[in-house]
């Protein structure tokens, strides 16, 4: 029994699909938002229906700074990558590094308002409704930046290693796909719990 | 013949010790292995739910009996849902698509094998963890030892008040872990149609399997993740003291039904798209004409996609909604019928004129047909909120959704194990005993879900443990009993064929069916790199093309 091989003789077909590192992370960001949805239409839902205090109004500051700082890291990695497909990799190396503090410092700064929120304000996850959606929306953010840290410093590594040369920045570029998704995120979570829910 | 790389573990491996065949299966991240390692753990578990099922079957045998107490009950029956749902039917429909996908689209393996590997263990792991409910959840409390909050869990019966010990965390983590595997397949299935089809094979010339299983995983990707998102807060709520389902703290037990529901309707699609799939592949073959009408097929599928993600509110019309609402959800949920109606009328214009062969396949897909069609008239009638509101939560609701799930889903995946089984292990399963178990199944299924409309109709609410003579319940109940034993039967007829075909049945040969498809063009069973070249294709039948050189498909797609 031999396989029967399958080939079409006078056939000479142009053929290009797409890269499957970026339909994957597509797919994946698509699978994300699902969630993020969910937690952002809880939110939505519970906004005002605390029983207790303390109110979005009396404890939450805009954190305008920290705001800045992740949006333009998106800018940075943008950047970075295009300088690694021109075959740039120590202008790479920099903003890849820019990329990394940016982003370190806005968890730096959701760490300094949990901290304020939860010893001077008394508001805990447990506390009301407000703390249970504020703390799981901002948290699971906060976690994806986590992850987004801890994927770029591989990348980081590598890097100062010599090993990220112009071949990879497709490889690269889906990673930077998730690092623009937790960005894009923050925009929403942004508008829900500092503008529309204070 | 490499019939070695791909035999069951333990068997036909003389030349290699047992440890050496099980670290292959264990770190294997070949699709096909991994396909089987699906197919084969949703088995155990089809016994497992099934045996759950018998058990409160034999409960409800007759008025005031008492096999088991009403603790157990709950746990039966909450542990027969998760199960069948969780561990039973997304594992199959996964496990046939990794097997099939690649194969039919002529590639080597699917686009992430390692994380396909990985889906499948979490998978696994998941459904380990709901088990060990049973030795792990008592905790210090003497509380229950299993879920017992029903498989859809509603709020407050989870919260810590009424569900103390730890019985509804392990129901929680096992489905979160699962849900993790199952969005990585979907991720790896929608990557691999993406981005692994041969030369040839535009979207249009796909098997109808793989659009199905396309649409299936685009679905899963926006439904399971709702009920991650769902599972986490639940987890907020008994962890960590938060308030998302607690009513004392301002708290909505209402928002978690919609959490729930909004990847719990879209889950019937995600089983019930790929048993479309079945149907379309094998209805064709065994009619030996093509498929009638595959674009509106592909159209339709995808508007069920589309429609099936804003219905999930007809599951809460006894929850009491405002008027828009219940509106707006009649409405969307009548308008399923008319996409799933054109693929009715478009099966049967496939066999119709066609050169009908019955073998065991073909009649599954047959009576797959007939109940499908049955499950969604009830559909209709439920989908009508005022009928709901009397029959909502009634045996006649817990009939209808077995009529889609067994009737639909189940007789398909029944018609691919006999349709692929020769693929799977290159030997023919036995005729005889599939038609016995056909014949067995059918007879045990109608009498069992039948009769269980009546009962409902009657008032007979859905998860009592127990009733009152003289309702006029008992004969009903009675005979419903009694069509399990047919359908306990059929199953053992049907693992006794597995097995007795495995070892003793005839050599399939490449292609025993004279079917058109790729996956017919390699071994049986395919050698680890599927296709020696890569294929290439010109039209949606490329077999029929090869085997008929003088009038191929390519001249009038």
């Amino acid at each position: 029994m031999k396989p029967t091989p399958v080939t079409v003789a006078e056939q000479k077909v142009e053929w290009d699909l797409p890269a499957r590192g970026r339909v994957g992370m597509f797919a994946l960001i698509a699978a994300e938002a699902a969630i993020f949805t969910i937690f952002v239409v809880a939110y939505l839902f519970y906004i005002g229906k605390s029983l207790t205090g303390p109110m979005p109004k009396d404890v939450l500051s805009i954190p305008i700074f920290y705001t800045v700082c992740l949006l333009s890291s998106s800018l940075t990695i943008h950047v970075a990558v295009r300088a690694l497909r021109r075959g740039n990799r120590q202008t790479f190396g920099i903003l890849w590094f820019a990329t990394i503090a940016l982003g370190a410092a806005f968890l730096y700064g959701t760490a300094r308002e949990w901290h304020r929120l939860i010893y001077q304000d008394g508001l805990t996850i447990s506390t009301n409704l407000f703390g249970t959606t504020y703390y799981s929306l901002v948290g699971l953010h906060g976690s994806h930046v986590i992850v987004g840290l801890a994927s770029l410093s591989i990348v980081m590594v590598f890097a100062l290693l010599g090993n990220v040369r112009p071949e990879h920045a497709e490889r690269v570029d889906v990673l930077s796909l998730y690092w623009h998704f937790v960005d894009a995120v923050w925009v929403v979570v942004f508008t829900v719990v500092y503008l529309i829910g204070r | 013949m490499s019939t070695d790389a791909i035999a069951l573990p333990g068997t036909g491996m003389a030349s290699r010790p047992l440890v050496d065949a099980l670290h292959g299966w264990v770190t294997t991240v070949d699709h096909k292995r991994l396909g089987i390692l699906y197919i084969g753990y949703a088995l155990v578990f089809l016994v497992i739910g099934g045996i759950e099922a018998g058990i409160m079957r034999i409960q409800l045998i007759h008025a005031h009996n008492d096999f088991i107490s009403p603790q157990v009950f709950n746990r039966m029956f909450t542990m027969h849902g998760t199960t069948m749902i969780f561990f039973v039917a997304m594992p199959l429909v996964f496990g046939f698509a990794n097997y099939l996908v690649p194969l039919m689209i002529g590639a080597r393996d699917m686009a992430f094998p390692r994380l396909n590997a990985f889906s499948f263990w979490l998978t696994a792991f998941g459904g380990l963890l709901l088990y060990f409910s049973l030795v792990g959840a008592n905790g210090l409390y003497g509380a229950g030892n299993a879920p017992d909050v029903g498989w859809f869990a509603y709020a407050p019966l989870t919260s810590k008040t009424f569900s103390v010990g730890h019985s509804t965390d392990f129901w929680t983590l096992g489905l979160l872990v699962s849900g993790f595997g199952s969005i990585g397949t979907a991720i790896n299935i929608l990557t691999t149609i993406l981005c692994m089809r041969c030369p040839g094979m535009a979207l249009g010339k796909m098997p109808l399997l793989v659009w199905l299983n396309f649409v299936m995983s685009g679905m899963v990707i926006l439904a399971v993740s709702p009920l991650t998102a769902a599972q986490l807060m639940l987890m907020v709520d008994r962890y960590l003291g938060g308030h998302f389902f607690d009513t004392q703290a301002g708290g909505s037990a209402v928002i978690w039904m919609h959490f729930f529901w909004i990847f719990g309707h879209p889950e019937v699609y995600v089983l019930v798209i790929p048993a479309f799939a079945f149907a379309s592949e094998i209805i064709p073959v065994f009619s030996r004409k093509p498929i009638f009408g595959y674009p509106v097929m592909v159209a339709a599928t995808i508007c069920i996609g589309f429609i099936g993600m804003s219905v999930w509110a007809h599951h809460m019309f006894t929850v009491g909604m405002s008027s828009n609402a219940n509106t707006f959800f009649v409405l969307s949920t009548m308008a399923i019928a008319v996409p799933t109606g054109i693929k009715i009328f478009n099966w049967l214009a496939t066999m119709w004129g066609g050169k009908i062969e019955f073998t065991t396949p073909m009649l599954f897909c047959v009576g797959f047909l007939f109940q499908f069609l049955i499950a969604g008239l009830t559909g209709i009638m439920l989908s009508a909120a005022p009928f709901d509101w009397q029959l909502g939560n009634s045996y006649f609701v817990v009939a209808h959704f077995h009529y889609v799930i067994v009737g639909g889903i189940l007789f398909t995946v029944f018609g691919a194990f006999y349709y692929w089984f020769p693929k799977m292990s290159g030997k023919m399963c036995n005729e005889t005993l599939g038609k016995l178990h056909f014949w067995l199944f059918l007879i045990g299924f109608h009498l069992t879900f039948d009769f269980m409309h009546v009962p409902g109709l009657l008032g007979m609410p859905r998860r009592i443990y127990t009733y009152e003579p003289g309702r006029g319940w008992d004969v009903w109940n009675l005979i419903v009993t009694i069509g399990v034993v047919f359908q306990g039967v059929g199953t053992i007829v049907f693992i006794t064929n597995l097995l007795w075909s495995y070892y003793k049945g005839k050599t399939a040969g490449s292609d025993p069916w004279d079917a058109w498809t790729l996956e017919w063009s390699t071994l049986s069973p395919p050698p680890v790199y599927n296709f020696a070249s890569i294929p290439e294709i010109k039209s949606r039948r490329p077999l029929w093309d090869l085997k008929h050189p003088a009038d191929p498909d390519w001249k009038y797609e």
